[in-house]
Formats: structure tokens, sequence, C-alpha cells
């Protein structure tokens, strides 16, 4: 029979649950000529900052055991170029949800380009990066302390009337004390999680192989972690959860769902495989007949 | 970009570098009577399915890379072309850490993922009459697909190639079988002139009009330097994606930030920020 892969989540609906995750797909249109990007229920793109930036000095990839660290350093080419050339030219391809992902250096830096990305036709979520490693002063700081977390989230909550998502760090002893902020403080829903502050020294030169010392690390190798971390704070909140960490095939999917996500990031996996995402979704149908599953949406939070 | 699966066909020893690691020559092909592109499946089901070509050629341009999914080990390895028909590709590599370590053990008719078509590749058609290639160890090894490409354009070519010694050459006879100049360079003077490229070039001044160099960024940065004629390098970075979107490989250039995997990795001499 003919499976349904579709779920509504704050009022938008998403073709399949199926999502590169930030920072791993660029803003889309660096694979429109890989694969037809309408596979994907959405798209998360590139975390996006007010002001343009180069992000760190390289190496920023390393090789690590079921995965790799990365140090890209948010790179990116600002707000502006984000709601004036890279989502209007993704939308002249791309009719599925388009996810702005938001990071900042302070408060106001987050609510600023929050408000203008609330403007901008074609985004519909908002997702607050308060869980990126690799930036000082900002990102990370942000998501570690839930008082700190809750405030970033009252005030982008403040000046968006679009659904908004926190991306959480797992860098934290207790995640659901900050994913219980954040939805004391407005939050529509939670992203989780961003990557693992990691390190690799290459024995040889007798230094770091990231020339930003650390990284982030992600991969398969995180994925019972992540599932681990998606499970507690999808049964502690009433809010959405998108799933992500180590995420690389259909019954990781199936898996995240089940722990608690009603959407799914693949993140890492599209940097070893690019056609990952459109793999998986061509294989969740099989998968879920094989299993007795009709309707995807029906298994989140079952277990 | 497409992925492909393709069998080893050869992957053999051919040289060593003076502290002992192996050069491998590794040669790919397409399986027999295969469907084996993913990029084809997914593109035939989209609605812009008129732009997949028909027949699916291994056939890449020089400077171009492709980037292997070795077993165990997550990030896949890049490496520059050396030479392709329809249903083959030519690559050297060398041991450098464990992934390639790991490819050198695998044995032919073993079947890896690859992506194919990757980079910008060099451009011959910048060369108007005699072109001067310069490598630096197996930065040789894309030359001589470009090599090739000029010939085909009716280029005069003189390639000159560095190694350390004389046991790292590799494809000296096959540029040579070419009927291209072919002049080698060895740091310990066991093959050739002894010293840099720029030694080897600056004795024999060939003509040319336009230069092409992959090797050492220290080689390419003098030759860069050295060469009054315009010219292009080919960068080398760690690359994560190899395919433009993880921003793992952004250098700074003289045109901005450009993503080494996908904007180069060729870039104009005059482009490149040492």
């Amino acid at each position: 029979m003919v499976k349904d892969l579709g779920i509504s989540l704050c009022g938008l609906h998403f073709a399949n649950p199926v999502v590169p995750a930030s920072g791993t797909f660029g803003f889309g249109l660096e694979l429109a000529d890989a694969f037809d990007l309408n596979l994907l229920g959405g798209i998360s793109l590139k975390g996006t900052t007010r002001e343009a930036r180069y992000g760190n000095p390289t190496p920023r990839i390393a090789e690590a055991c079921g995965g790799m660290l990365n140090a890209v350093g948010l790179q990116n080419p600002g707000i502006d170029a984000l709601v004036e050339d890279k989502v209007p030219a993704l939308r002249k391809i791309y009719r599925g949800v388009v996810i702005a992902n938001i990071s900042g250096f302070s408060v106001g830096e987050y609510a600023a380009c929050c408000a203008r990305a609330d403007a901008c036709e074609g985004i519909d979520v908002l997702e607050v990066n308060v869980s990126c490693p690799n930036v000082h002063n900002g990102g990370m700081a942000f998501g570690t302390d839930p008082q700190a977390a809750a405030a970033v989230t009252r005030a982008v909550r403040e000046v968006s009337r679009k659904p908004v998502f926190v991306k959480l760090s797992p860098n934290v002893s207790d995640i659901v004390s900050i994913a219980r902020a954040c939805e004391d403080a407005g939050a529509d829903g939670l992203t989780l999680v961003n990557t693992f502050l990691g390190m690799r020294i290459d024995i040889r030169a007798r230094r770091p192989v990231l020339a930003n010392g650390t990284g982030g690390y992600s991969g398969r190798a995180i994925f019972p972690v992540a599932l681990r971390m998606v499970h507690q704070v999808a049964h502690a909140c009433r809010i959405p959860v998108m799933g992500c960490g180590g995420v690389a095939t259909a019954a990781d999917v199936i898996e995240m769902m089940m722990a608690g996500a009603s959407v799914v990031q693949v993140g890492s996996e599209n940097v070893r495989n690019p056609y990952a995402c459109p793999e998986i979704i061509a294989a969740l149908p099989e998968l879920m007949d094989k299993l007795g599953i009709d309707k995807l949406s029906d298994i989140i939070a079952t277990v | 970009m497409e992925k492909r699966q393709l069998v080893i066909s050869e992957n053999v020893q051919v040289a060593r570098d003076p502290l002992g690691r192996p050069t491998f020559r590794i040669v790919l092909s397409v399986p027999q009577g295969s469907s084996d592109s993913v990029g084809q499946e997914f593109r035939e089901k989209s609605e812009r399915s008129q732009t997949a070509p028909a027949a699916r050629s291994l056939r890449m341009r020089a400077g171009q890379f492709v980037d292997i999914a070795i077993p165990g080990f997550f990030l896949r390895r890049p490496i520059s072309v050396c030479d392709c028909s329809d249903d083959r590709l030519m690559l050297y590599y060398k041991v450098v850490g464990d992934g390639t370590q790991l490819l050198s053990t695998l044995p032919a008719g073993t079947q890896l993922d690859v992506l194919t078509g990757l980079g910008n590749g060099f451009r011959p058609d910048a060369c108007r009459e005699a072109a001067l290639l310069a490598g630096g160890g197996l930065g040789v090894a894309p030359l001589y697909l470009l090599a090739r490409e000029l010939l085909a354009l009716g280029r005069e070519v003189t390639v000159v190639l560095g190694f350390n010694s004389a046991g790292e050459v590799v494809l000296e006879e096959a540029f040579r079988a070419l009927g291209v100049r072919t002049l080698i360079a060895t740091m310990d003077g066991s093959a050739g002139v002894k010293g840099f490229v720029t030694d080897a070039i600056a004795q024999a001044a060939p003509a040319y009009d336009y230069f092409y160099t992959c090797g050492p960024m220290p080689m390419m940065k003098a030759l860069c330097a050295a060469l009054p004629a315009p010219g292009q390098a080919s960068l080398e970075e760690r690359m994560g994606c190899g395919a433009g979107f993880c921003y793992g490989c952004s250098i700074r250039t003289r045109s901005g930030v450009a993503r080494v995997c996908k904007d180069g990795p060729v870039f104009d001499k005059e482009d490149i920020l040492w």
C-alpha cells in the first residue's frame, strides 16, 4: 500500500521527515545540480550571523573514528545576503520547508537577525543556534546555561511570527533543564543535538589537527547519545523536537522518531555522501512496510 | 558530480619517496553492464531529468578530482585524475596516512564508492601557443591529462617533473611517449637536473606563453613568483565534502573567499594569496 511519509509541524507540512542539517548542506543551491531538492522534506540552511564571516583558518576538517570533526567557524555571507540573495534563489527551485539557522554573539544580534529572517517570505522556520562550538563568545555560550538560552529565546520570540526552534548543544550536564528553559521562554520547538566539542592531535607534528585546536564531533558514532537526549527532551517537553545527530539510514530516521523526533535532520552523513538524504527517503517506504508502519507520524515518541 | 560504483582494475606500487612512503597507481573501471550512478537515478526522478546525460562517460577535465570512500573511514579521500577514458580512471596516490594505507591493500576486483567530476580543472585554452607544465611529487599526475588536452588543441608542451630522488619518479616515460619535451629535476641529483623545478626551467629556458603547476605549496609559490608569464596553480586543502557545500576548505583569494574543492582546486596565479 501507499506509505504516508508526511509530517505536520507548527502548521507546516513536510513531505517527509528528512531534512539536511544546518552546515552540512550549504544554502541548498550548492546541491541543486546533484539531485532534485524537492525530494527533501525541508532544508536547514547554513548558520548565518549579522555580519559576513570568513570563519576559522584551515584545516577545518578532521577524520575521527565513526565520524568527523569540523571547525568551520560559521563562515557565512551575513543576514542581508541570506534574505536578499540565498533564500530567493533557493525558492525559485524549492517548494519544501526552508529553515533559517541563525547564530550570534549577543542577544541583540540574535533578535536583529531573526527579525530580518522573519520578514523574509521564503523562510518558514527560524532555527536559533545557541550551540555552535566553534566560535568564541557566541554560539554555544548561550546554549549551555538555561538563563542565557531563555534570554535568547525570549528576545527572538518577541520579534518573530514564524515558528522558532532553538537548536541545543549536547555539551551540557542536563539538557532537559536547557530545553525546559527554552520552552518556558516561548520556543515553538527544539532541534537537538548540535556537535560534541572534540579534538584530535597529529602525533607526528605534535599539534592539533584542526587550526582552531578544537572542533565539533559528529557522525554515526554520536547517534546513541543524540537519540538518548532526544528521548529525554521529547518526553520532558510539550513542544515538538527535530532530532539530529549521527543519522545515516532510514532505520536511524525511524529510531529517532520513535524516540520523540517529529522531523529528523541528517548532518555529517551528507558530507561523506551528498546523496544521503534522497537515498534515505527512497529507502523509507520499504522499511515502513517491513515494520508494519503505514503513517510515519504515528510512530513519533512511541517508545 | 556523480556518485559511481567503480571496480579496481589495478592497484600497484610504482615508486617510493626517501621517507619510504610508497606511491601507488590505481585504475578504476565501470563494472560490466551496470547502472552504477546514483546522481543519474535521482536526476531521472526529478522534473529536470532532461539535463541528465544518456551515456555516463567517466571522462573528466585535467585538474578535476575524484573523492573515494575508503571502507572503515568516515571522510572520503580526494585524488586528482591523471588520465581517463569513457570507462576508466587512472590515479596516483601516496600512502601518507591510515586511509591511503588501507586503500593500498585493496585488491583488483574491489568495488569502491567514488564521487567523480569534482572541481573546476585547468583551462588549457588560456595557453595560446606553448605551455610550460611544472609538477612536484604527485602533482605531476594531473599534468599528464592536461598535456594530452593541450596537445589536442595543437599547443606545444614542455613538462618539468620535480621529485626528491630518482626512486620517486613517476610518469616520465608516459610524458615522453606523448612526444612532449620532458625535463626532470631531483633534489639529490639522482635523476635529471639537481635542484628545484625552477632550476631545471632556468637551465632549459623553454619558450612558453602560459604555465600550469601542481605540487607542494612552497614549490608553486616560488614558481608563481619566478615566472613572469600568466599561469594557473592547483591548490591543496583538507576537504570535507569535496563538492562545495560544507565550507571546510575555504581560502582567501584576491577575488574573495573561495572553496578549494568547488571554486578550485585550480586558481589563476594572480588570484592566489600565498
